[in-house]
């Protein structure tokens, strides 16, 4: 018994070993999304392309639609532009963009330059319904659902297996 | 000139006046840099607290970030709207999460930590407390005889 | 192109090799008595170090001669980049700061083959091996996944420049004194092994292992004092602590190694409390580890944390596992036979410096529990969470009263048994003199308030505390005063070590609460002749002028400041763009004084020409620093004991 508390350093020890290891596995920096399975939060912006029409949240009620958030001084949007081009042939839902603290002339080129998978794109040029959507590094991704619900976020670009494995099963699991 | 010292006189003592007023004038004591200086302080002491999430672990108050400076303004705001200390927490934590609160807020998950220190300290203390008076109760057999040495010239040496 | 790289990769698979010798071979001759195999340590260290010497040498050359080759030089290092700087990008990185390491290392190694004439041999094999052991993991480690001489074809013809944040003398000096101290506890840590194994853990042991991890104490107390004040100057926004990871890595070890200071202490003069002083001196070498790890894992976000990779972070768990735990498994065998030395009562000096081992271990853990939280929260899918500076001041100060407290009741205990009411009596006009000196300090600064009198009060009271001590000694009681001045040559070193150790500490504290309580700050718009007034100081903005440094541009502002008495100064705080990396970085211009730092920092220019400037009054902000020197002197003080000149064979 009296053995016991002498090991107890090397008990310890080797728990926060555990820990430590599981920690290699993690990220850090990565900023989990306090909006999963809250309504998305209230917007009412102007698109991109015609500035003198708004568009707001609750206009997208009632369809299960993607928010991608780019900007075109964003160097990591351009390596998930393509992917997003594509995947919107495929009309699995409306995807609408978040032109995030951007020029209107620069977005609009960058669309023209690049491809517009967007049924439309807001701006946001002072980034305010950024911080309301918990943005804080672009390109992020959400998936809202017909009730105005936030179900997922996708932080930094999206790739062909985030569309394969969590994208499309949650948009099918969404609408049927 | 000798022929009229007192209005030269009373020329130099004007014009140094008249150079003390104008040197005055120009040397002005700065405007502070915000508009509501008590305002920007309240701001800073809110966010010397919150984490900037772009940074490798900075806070939005000493950031250069953009992010940091839009949430700054974000706080001014809601300072200038009359919203309390809470309110801009609140805010922050329903679009970042407890994440972004360098001040961890005290939960069920959190309590350890919050309470883990003087939990330590307690046991700590406490644990000696009982092995030393164990130990002054010990026979004397279980210790190492004093050596004979010649008496200390110093009650603490 | 040049084989010098080559040369100094080739000394590192050498130095693994001489390692892996030195690591085993004396062990084994230990454990079976064959002298000739002991006898291969010291030769066995002398050359390992040799080896190391020469690849840090080709590293240091690679970087002087601009070889861009160099994977590592091409990634930290820059045609423009001067002298100085280049020299000390040796260990801006990752790669070569670990060389760096084992080079500290290697030095210790070389120390104690070199000071330990007076030790058993079977000891002496024993410390070296252990330290040879480490030495193999570091090697391994930096061969195996991190190598500094790693080529990069084609040589780009000019490098990608050290990080202007490192450029800057502070950078030249923090590392290496940092190293040199958490390295330094490695010895503490190989004695306490090698006295486990031998099953001979005593008041010998204790004697020998104490003036290393003083001088190894001393080194990192200096290490983390310019690291802060080097954030106070270099970062621009007049902070010097932030508890930041890194930050925390290199305080735990401290506050560790100063409860094994205290500690092997007791065991030396009492012979008590063994099998806790092993314990803290694995402890403190394997939070050094465990630093190790943090820094360089990125399994914690810092702003100082290298370039990180899982598969570097494993290998260094890995490590840090079978050193710590083989340790813990040692300990737990044989710690448990240790007999419990001379006899004390329970209110006795023993235990005032076992209270504050106990307050200076909580301390280091809850540290360790706050840099740590997020992650076990993350790792139990918990969600994420950030602690940082508003935990680690509301946990770490009310911590640190008691500890204080003690500090100044300790020193007048008796050995053995101590008289608390005769103690209390004795203290009384320390206790006296920290109350009023305290009160008497806010009422002059301006405003009493309660923190700052609570802070103050610990700093007084160590004061008050130490001056009590030396005037026991100096003038007893029934005693004259033309005997004080041969008495107080009396004292011995380690005692007037303690006492200026501790002094630091108050000057610390004092720095640290006058600083944070009576600080001033001013934030203003300044055109070309506005001025401003703070405490006393009046600044006059002349403008902004621009100038070209060595490897950056600059905008310089010209800021005179006149004191009500007449004298003027000039300070030129600037915003500099560094060439290559094109990132902005604030200079603030600080004159620093005994009584208070000026402290100036230049803004963005807004409309009009104008230029926001942020001007400081800092008060005693220097006596932080100053405290952090004058407990390292003590420490020096403390190791040049005449007790520890003696060669074996007087009395212990």
């Amino acid at each position: 018994m009296k053995y016991l508390k002498f090991l107890l350093p090397m008990g310890i020890f080797l728990v926060l070993v555990l820990f430590l290891g599981a920690g290699l596995k993690l990220d850090p920096k990565e900023v989990p999304s306090p909006l999963i399975g809250k309504p998305a939060p209230a917007f009412a912006l102007a698109r991109l392309d015609a500035p003198e029409q708004k568009i707001a949240r609750d206009d997208l009620l009632g369809q299960v639609w993607m928010l991608n958030v780019w900007a075109s001084w964003c160097v990591a949007c351009r390596q998930e532009h393509p992917l997003l081009v594509e995947f919107s042939k495929a009309k699995t839902l409306p995807i609408y963009g978040l032109n995030y603290k951007d020029q209107r002339a620069a977005g609009l080129k960058w669309l023209a330059d690049f491809g517009n998978p967007y049924t439309a794109s807001l701006s946001d040029l002072d980034g305010r319904v950024g911080i309301d959507f918990g943005v804080y590094g672009v390109p992020e991704t959400f998936i809202i659902d017909r009730e105005g619900v936030v179900r997922f976020k996708h932080i930094g670009p999206v790739t062909p297996e985030v569309i394969r494995t969590q994208i499309e099963p949650l948009v099918r699991k969404l609408n049927g | 000139m000798a022929k009229h010292p007192t209005s030269l006189l009373l020329a130099g003592i004007l014009s140094v006046l008249l150079a003390c007023v104008m040197g005055a004038a120009w040397a002005n004591d700065a405007a502070p840099a915000a508009d509501n200086p008590a305002l920007e302080a309240r701001m800073l002491t809110i966010a010397s607290e919150l984490r900037c999430l772009v940074c490798q672990n900075q806070t939005i108050a000493d950031s250069h970030a953009e992010l940091a400076v839009d949430l700054r303004r974000q706080v001014r705001e809601m300072l200038q709207a009359g919203k309390t200390d809470q309110e801009i927490t609140d805010y922050m934590t329903a679009r970042y999460g407890d994440f972004v609160l360098y001040r961890p807020p005290f939960k069920a998950i959190t309590a350890l930590l919050w309470l883990g220190p003087a939990a330590m300290v307690v046991i700590g203390l406490g644990s000696l407390f009982i092995v030393l008076r164990r130990r002054s109760r010990m026979a004397a057999d279980q210790f190492e005889p004093e050596e004979p040495s010649a008496a200390p010239d110093h009650p603490s040496s | 192109m040049t084989l010098i790289p080559e040369i100094g990769h080739f000394a590192l698979w050498l130095a693994l090799g001489v390692a892996l010798a030195l690591g085993t071979v004396p062990m084994a001759g230990a454990a079976t008595g064959r002298r000739d195999w002991m006898s291969i340590a010291r030769p066995g260290a002398y050359t390992l170090f040799v080896l190391v010497v020469v690849a840090f040498v080709c590293l240091v050359a690679s970087f002087v001669r601009h070889d861009f080759s160099v994977l590592y030089v091409a990634s930290n290092s820059n045609t423009a980049l001067p002298l100085a700087y280049r020299i000390a990008g040796v260990w801006g990185g990752h790669e070569g700061s670990l060389l760096l390491w084992v080079q500290m290392l290697c030095l210790w190694t070389v120390a104690v083959a070199a000071f330990s004439r007076h030790l058993p041999q079977v000891v002496v094999a024993r410390i070296l091996a252990v330290m040879g052991l480490v030495s193999v993991g570091f090697l391994l480690f930096m061969l195996l996944t991190s190598n500094p001489f790693d080529r990069l074809f084609p040589a780009p013809p000019d490098g990608r420049d050290l990080n202007p944040l490192l450029q800057d003398p502070g950078m030249v000096i923090h590392p290496p004194m940092l190293y040199m101290g958490y390295v330094g506890f490695s010895v503490a840590f190989a004695f306490a092994i090698a006295a486990l194994l031998g099953g001979n853990l005593d008041s010998t042991w204790a004697r020998w292992t104490r003036p290393w991890t003083t001088v190894a104490w001393m080194f990192l107390t200096i290490g983390i004092a310019l690291g802060s004040s080097w954030a106070y100057y270099e970062l621009g926004w007049g902070g010097w602590w932030f508890w930041d990871p890194v930050e925390n890595a290199s305080l735990m070890p401290w506050l560790l190694g100063t409860a094994l200071i205290h500690s092997l202490a007791v065991t030396e003069k009492r012979n008590s409390f063994k099998s806790w002083t092993v314990l803290l001196a694995i402890l403190a070498f394997s939070f050094s580890l465990l630093g190790t790890f943090l820094v360089r894992s990125g399994v914690l976000s810092s702003v100082h944390a290298f370039a990180t990779d899982p598969r570097r972070g494993l290998f260094i768990l890995a490590f840090l596992t079978v050193v710590v735990g083989a340790s813990f498994a040692l300990y737990a065998w044989r710690a448990p036979t240790v007999g419990l030395g001379k006899r004390f009562a329970l209110w006795s000096k023993e235990s005032a410096l076992l209270g504050n081992n106990v307050l200076l271990l909580v301390a280091a853990l809850a540290i360790l529990l706050g840099t740590l939280y997020p992650l076990l929260l993350d790792a139990l899918g918990l969600g994420k969470i950030s602690v940082g500076p508003p935990y680690f001041d509301a946990v770490f100060m009310p911590l640190m009263a008691p500890t204080v407290f003690l500090m100044g009741v300790g020193p007048l205990a008796r050995w053995k048994e101590t008289d608390l009411p005769s103690l209390a009596l004795r203290l009384r006009w320390a206790a006296a003199v920290a109350v009023l000196a305290s009160l008497g300090v806010g009422a002059l600064a301006g405003e009493v308030r309660l923190v700052s009198t609570l802070g103050l009060l610990m700093a007084f009271w160590v004061v008050g505390s130490v001056a009590t001590d030396l005037w026991e000694r100096v003038h007893p009681a029934g005693g004259s005063w033309a005997d004080a001045p041969a008495k107080a040559r009396q004292i011995p070193r380690a005692l007037a070590g303690m006492m200026l150790a501790h002094l630091g500490i108050a000057a610390f504290c004092f720095g640290v609460v006058m600083v944070k309580t009576y600080e001033v700050e001013r934030d203003v718009k300044m055109a070309v002749g506005d001025t401003t007034t703070v405490r006393g100081y009046t600044f006059t903005f002349g403008g902004v002028k621009e100038l070209q440094g060595p490897n950056y541009v600059a905008m310089q502002g010209q800021m005179q400041v006149a004191r009500e008495g007449g004298s003027v100064l000039e300070m030129r705080p600037e915003k500099r763009i560094y060439r290559v990396q094109q990132n902005p970085m604030t200079e603030a211009a600080i004159d620093a004084g005994v009584t208070r730092d000026l402290y100036v920092s230049l803004g963005e220019q807004v409309e009009g020409g104008a230029w926001i400037v942020r001007v400081y009054v800092k008060p005693f902000i220097d006596w932080i620093w100053g405290g952090c020197l004058l407990m390292a002197l003590g420490g020096w003080l403390a190791v040049t004991d005449r007790r520890y000149r003696r060669k074996t064979g007087t009395a212990a």
